[in-house]
């Protein structure tokens, strides 16, 4: 049987990969409510109502989903991985709490009254708790980010005690949140939710022009879609630079795993495709020469510190692996933002809506920031290996030290099996949904036509 | 050590975490009761009404669970670690029951093929009452005690969780929850469904003051380190009658069918618990059956004194936020629970 080190990984890698498809949805789709009905309360268009209601019965699916699958993260730091626990609660427990108490509270609350509470409360209230929800869900982000964070640029602690009895303690608070990487880390994670949340919008009602089903509704919603993730994906590219940029100050071990850089003394070029040869420590591919060398020390011809710099035994062994995450997660991004771009310019030119093609591309195209999201998280924790506190604790010194194989055996089983059937019924259930489309109010159309084309000002009272 | 009105910071850690487990004994305990309850429902309509009774407040009861997760691991990281890979199986178990129950929540409604609905009724009632058994189950073996060796590690097997002692707080919890949830649904419905709820609250009652009586004599005669604190300070004496004191008064309530002062009082009883445990177990968090010395103290397992001062100022910002946004939700939905097209 493989060890509990193994299994542990494998089984901590499973469930957070699985978690991560359902919370970038919730903080991105929470935006894009809050536009919805924010435009609904400003227009007082039923069209805007009823998307408004079509996505919240979608986002209580996701948001359930993400909690369900988030308490697990919570408890499996204890039971699998007790020695971290005891190393980090100082700080890590800290931020844990604080997302907690101040974003999880404030998302459930008011998560009861957005779903439950459309004929209970006033519109404005109704609009706060839709606020107070995106709110709450980009807060937890920014907790869990920070704890993230501090792992891979720890600072504002101090070592207290030795060998497995060893923990850190937090000597400046503020300096343990606002570590070196916290702030391009989360501003790139948040960014990558928006995409991910804009896209799914886009994806849907791409997928209703398609059939021709409620074009109306449809459109509105893309237009809402597109307006974030047109923002986003730009946004995005300064992020992605902003975070390489400190990759390369605080790991450079991890940013010369993403480029399959070696040899310190030597110029570091950029690959757009590639591979890397780890045992001759050889990387080829189509690259930019010099380009490595120019975003770390902005010259083309400066030598960038390469992962020979790093004993064998303190750098990631899955060199490839990160260096592939790494480069799928910027030829995504790159798409994203050529994609938006074309669809904004087309709808400029009032072209966009009949153009098949690119619509069947938008309704595939959900899955990019997805795989993005993924990928990118996997060049992050796979490239800091082996360190699960980068350069203080180990991922394998981190273990339980009392749990066995076999139990992490059933759990991992066990997990893959309810994580599966849940899948499954996630995808039924969305398509479910997004098959029976938005409850139409009468004359929705007709409003939304005289609001946006007649010259008259439209006023609901007189219809 | 540093004090704050006569108290070091761990105690004030250990009851920061006190008080929020009693929130969410309180809180989850009402909807956890309602879902073990569900399959004495029988009709579609009473199914639905007593689902969407907790429908708006479950997500943010449980939210409880995770503060006081996350307390715990803040506060006493080293008790964080041994508790939760001690009882690593009924843990992971337990996982995967709050899943199939967010999911049975959120499922059920969504198709209306009869086997469906009946599959995440079944699936609601058994994860349910399973989270209760194995938070009772946990609890009672905090009460009576671990095999710990001197490096804080387990040295017993899964077998050594079934003991008789845990086995009966697992059932006294799930009776306590059950009379609360009972409670809980009698006050949010009406009619027929009213009627039909007042006799389960009658029989919930009686299967908690049964379980109650028991748990009293069995500690009493076999967890005696429960009792040491109360032989050193007799005032204490105080809490088991004020206990017994609140269960006649439910018990009173119920039959007069007061159902809010009813619950009222099966809140405090739930606190009542869990603080007659805590006094119980203070200053240890974790004890060693194989040596008293073993026992993992709040000070040996403490964070340092600037972490939990910092984290008892986050506290005392969030806990007035977190109690305001809950009561607001439960204000929006006070009254009786109809249904509508938005509902489960």
């Amino acid at each position: 049987m493989p060890s509990v080190e193994i299994l542990s990984r494998i089984q901590f890698a499973f469930t957070i990969a699985f978690h991560y498809i359902y919370p970038p949805l919730s903080i991105g789709l929470g935006l894009c409510l809050v536009i919805m009905e924010g435009l609904y309360l400003k227009t007082g268009l039923s069209l805007y109502k009823d998307i408004t209601r079509f996505w919240i019965k979608i986002f209580a699916l996701i948001f359930g989903i993400g909690v369900a699958t988030g308490i697990v993260m919570e408890f499996e730091f204890g039971t699998n991985w007790a020695t971290y626990s005891h190393y980090v609660g100082d700080i890590f427990g800290s931020a844990l709490a604080a997302e907690g108490i101040f974003a999880f509270a404030m998302e459930s609350a008011f998560l009861g009254v957005l779903l439950f509470g459309w004929n209970r409360v006033h519109k404005g209230v109704h609009f706060f708790s839709t606020c107070m929800v995106a709110l709450g869900s980009i807060f937890s982000a920014l907790w869990i980010v920070i704890a993230n964070s501090w792992q891979q640029t720890p600072t504002g602690y101090r070592i207290e005690g030795h060998d497995l009895q060893a923990r850190a303690v937090v000597t400046d608070f503020w300096e343990m949140v606002f570590n070196p990487s916290s702030v391009d880390r989360f501003s790139h994670v948040i960014i990558g939710s928006f995409l991910a949340g804009s896209f799914l919008v886009m994806s849907v009602a791409a997928w209703y022009i398609l059939k021709n089903r409620s074009a109306k509704h449809a459109q509105a919603m893309f237009k809402v879609g597109l307006g974030v993730a047109v923002i986003a994906a730009l946004m995005q590219l300064f992020t992605g630079h902003r975070s390489a940029h400190y990759v390369s100050k605080y790991q450079p071990a991890k940013l010369a795993a993403m480029e399959g850089h070696y040899d310190s003394s030597a110029v570091a070029p950029m690959y757009i495709v590639g591979w890397v040869d780890n045992k001759n420590e050889k990387t080829t591919g189509i690259k930019i020469p010099g380009g490595l060398s120019f975003l770390t020390h902005g010259s083309f011809s400066a030598p960038v510190e390469g992962l020979r710099a790093t004993p064998k035994a303190d750098r990631p062994g899955a060199v490839n692996f990160v260096f592939q995450m790494y480069h799928i997660m910027i030829s995504i991004g790159m798409i994203l933002i050529a994609l938006t771009l074309l669809a904004v310019f087309l709808l400029w030119r009032k072209k966009l809506f009949n153009q098949r093609w690119l619509m069947i591309i938008f309704a595939w195209a959900v899955l990019l920031p997805q795989i993005a999201n993924q990928v990118g998280w996997y060049a992050a924790e796979v490239g800091r290996q082996p360190w699960v506190v980068y350069k203080l604790l180990r991922t394998s010194d981190a273990l339980s030290r009392k749990v066995t194989a076999d139990q992490v055996m059933f759990s991992l089983i066990l997990f893959t099996l309810v994580y599966m059937l849940l899948f499954t019924l996630f995808i039924y259930l969305l398509t479910r949904k997004i098959q029976h489309g938005p409850d139409v109010s009468e004359n929705a159309e007709i409003e939304y036509d005289g609001y946006y084309h007649d010259n008259i000002t439209y006023h609901p009272t007189k219809l | 050590m540093e004090t704050i009105l006569g108290l070091d910071l761990p105690t004030w850690w250990f009851l920061v975490i006190g008080g929020l487990i009693t929130g969410y004994g309180v809180l989850d305990g009402f909807d956890l009761g309602a879902g073990a309850l569900h399959l004495f429902f029988k009709k579609e309509e009473s199914r639905r009404l007593v689902l969407n009774a907790i429908g708006p407040v479950w997500d943010g009861n449980e939210v409880w669970l995770v503060i006081a997760g996350g307390a715990l691991f803040a506060g006493f990281p080293l008790v964080y670690g041994v508790v939760l890979s001690t009882f690593y199986i009924p843990f992971m178990l337990f996982l995967v029951a709050l899943i199939f129950r967010a999911i049975s929540i959120e499922f059920r409604s969504k198709e209306t093929w009869l086997w469906w609905r009946k599959m995440w009724d079944i699936s609601y009632t058994v994860s349910s009452t399973g989270i209760t058994l194995l938070l009772g189950l946990v609890l009672g073996n905090l009460i009576h005690g671990l095999p710990i060796n001197k490096e804080h590690e387990f040295t017993g097997t899964l077998l050594t969780f079934f003991n008789p002692y845990a086995i009966l707080i697992a059932f006294t919890t799930l009776s306590l929850f059950m009379l609360h949830g009972s409670i809980y649904l009698v006050m949010k419905t009406e009619n027929r469904l009213y009627t039909r709820l007042t006799v389960i609250v009658n029989n919930c009652s009686k299967f908690f003051i049964l379980c109650f009586i028991l748990t009293s004599m069995a500690t009493l005669i076999y967890v005696p380190h429960m009792t040491l604190q109360f032989k050193s300070h007799p005032q204490l004496f105080l809490l088991p009658m004020l206990a017994v004191l609140i269960l006649l008064n439910i018990k009173r309530n119920v039959d007069a069918r007061r159902y809010y002062t009813a619950f009222l009082y099966s809140s405090i009883i739930t606190a009542c618990l869990l603080i007659l445990f805590a006094v119980g177990l203070y200053p240890n968090i974790v004890i060693s059956t194989t040596d008293p010395a073993y026992s993992i103290s709040i000070y040996a397992a403490a964070s340092s004194v600037k972490s939990l001062k910092i984290m008892l100022l986050i506290a005392a910002i969030g806990t007035p936020m977190v109690i305001g946004y809950t009561t607001f939700l439960f204000w929006t939905f006070r009254g009786k629970v109809k249904l509508n097209e938005m509902s489960y």
